[in-house]
């Protein structure tokens, strides 16, 4: 208990917040770091999605693919990137391994999500004089919101904690307190750099679970 | 001092067959621990998930805590996870086992359950009124009943456990993450590349591997559907 009682006062202690290895500089960097990398990834993933499920091809692409992606380890990745010319440009290996982590869960996600939408209501806007574009716009969408709002939930709450191995790689966020912490041989600092990264996981898990509830029903899968 | 030979090591290249035929027991020392890591971890999470799971199917209040605690431990970063458990087991393989263990928990305790909730009710009074008692209708009806949703969270939770080891390399218990990291910090492309493809054929082989394990123990699921 003594660990833990030493990793909250490393914690707690106010010299260990400002500065550029502070707490507060490398909360904003893990962030910033997810944040960037969930947007790129939706930009990737979703239209693809979305387009792969309005057609309905592709699913087996789509399925398989994040099958492979949890046998590509996203460390390895991040260190073979370090060592091409993609290297030399500061964040962009930790940026494009964790891309490459998130993508395959969206697409899935929103690829079943949109075959999933009851083939009766897609027939029966057909049935209306519904163009393609309108039925994915106004009837596709609209259903398949939970499950790629859950596909992107997921997707968050991994980058978070991924985003961690960037610092094995020298780069920013929290993950830089953890490994510092190993260098210095001080576990309470590395515990403490634990506990932030899990409990910044566990609040963006909140912030999605709160931006459902105050949802419109329709986008939690309930009935109107 | 005699000039260096001029060959792929010294020019660093990614694939390079000298790296491979040097460092051969490196290599197959690395892979060794890192199928040891795996498939310990995946049997430890295997024994801690069935009794789980079939507590929180046979009690309905335990599922929701049961769920609950394995996802939250899932939400845990691998790298913090390592070091959370480190005033426990110190620099050790047994953290990294643990580690991993607890990952294929979540996945394996959500599977198990399902495998086991989906078992029909009329197949459970069919075997009660062959007279089968609370252990045989699980042992023998249930469980079995229960593999094809158990192995396919096997396959997820082994696949994920290679991937995720390759961290176990900030202990110095990595497997071939070991390679990766210390290839990392002198720059060795090679060994690198290697180490990864490697790893990556490890996850594939052993999915296939249960698939094949599935194949055998599940011939019904074959019949049923041709």
């Amino acid at each position: 208990m003594s660990t833990l009682a030493a990793a909250w006062d490393w914690l707690t202690d106010p010299a260990h917040w400002p500065g550029e290895d502070g707490i507060r500089h490398r909360l904003l960097q893990h962030l910033l770091l997810t944040a960037v990398c969930l947007l790129l990834s939706c930009a990737l993933a979703l239209p693809v999605a979305l387009v792969l499920g309005h057609l309905g091809k592709g699913g087996a692409l789509a399925v398989n693919l994040s099958n492979a992606g949890r046998a590509v380890p996203t460390f390895a990745v991040l260190v073979l990137l370090l060592l091409t010319p993609v290297g030399r440009w500061d964040d962009g290996p930790t940026v494009v391994a964790l891309v490459l982590f998130a993508v395959p869960p969206l697409l899935t996600n929103a690829y079943v999500g949109m075959r999933e939408v009851d083939r009766g209501v897609v027939q029966a806007a057909r049935g209306m004089g519904m163009t393609g574009r309108q039925l994915l716009f106004h009837v596709e969408l609209p259903l398949a919101l939970p499950l790629l709002l859950n596909g992107v939930r997921i997707a968050a709450v991994q980058l978070v904690a991924t985003a961690t191995i960037a610092a094995l790689a020298g780069g920013g966020g929290l993950g830089r307190i953890i490994t510092a912490g190993f260098n210095l041989a001080s576990t309470p600092q590395v515990v403490a750099g634990a506990f932030l990264v899990a409990a910044l996981a566990l609040a963006v898990e909140a912030v999605f679970e709160l931006a459902e509830r105050l949802a419109p029903a329709r986008a939690r899968g309930g009935r109107p | 001092m005699a000039p260096l030979p001029d060959d792929c090591l010294t020019r660093n290249e990614w694939i390079c067959g000298i790296y491979l035929s040097t460092r051969r027991q490196i290599l197959l020392d690395a892979v060794v621990q890192h199928l040891q890591l795996t498939s310990l971890s995946v049997l430890l999470g295997l024994v801690v998930a069935v009794p789980l799971a079939v507590l929180a199917r046979r009690w309905g209040w335990a599922a929701g805590p049961v769920l609950a605690v394995t996802t939250i431990l899932y939400t845990i970063p691998s790298l913090a996870m390592y070091s959370l458990l480190l005033p426990l087991y110190g620099l050790s393989a047994a953290l990294v086992v643990a580690g991993l263990a607890l990952y294929s928990l979540t996945v394996l305790v959500r599977n198990i359950l399902a495998g086991l909730r989906a078992v029909p009710e009329e197949t459970r009074q069919a075997a009660r009124g062959l007279g089968y008692g609370p252990v045989r209708l699980l042992l023998a009806v249930e469980l079995p009943l229960a593999l094809p949703a158990a192995m396919a969270g096997l396959r997820i939770a082994t696949v994920s456990a290679v991937s995720l080891a390759t961290v176990g390399a900030i202990v110095g218990y990595g497997g071939l993450g070991n390679l990766i990291y210390a290839g990392m910090n002198s720059y060795f492309k090679a060994q690198v590349l290697t180490a990864s493809v490697l790893c990556v054929l490890i996850a594939v082989a052993a999915d296939l591997l249960l698939l094949g394990v599935q194949r055998l123990v599940t011939p019904w699921t074959r019949t049923a559907r041709a």
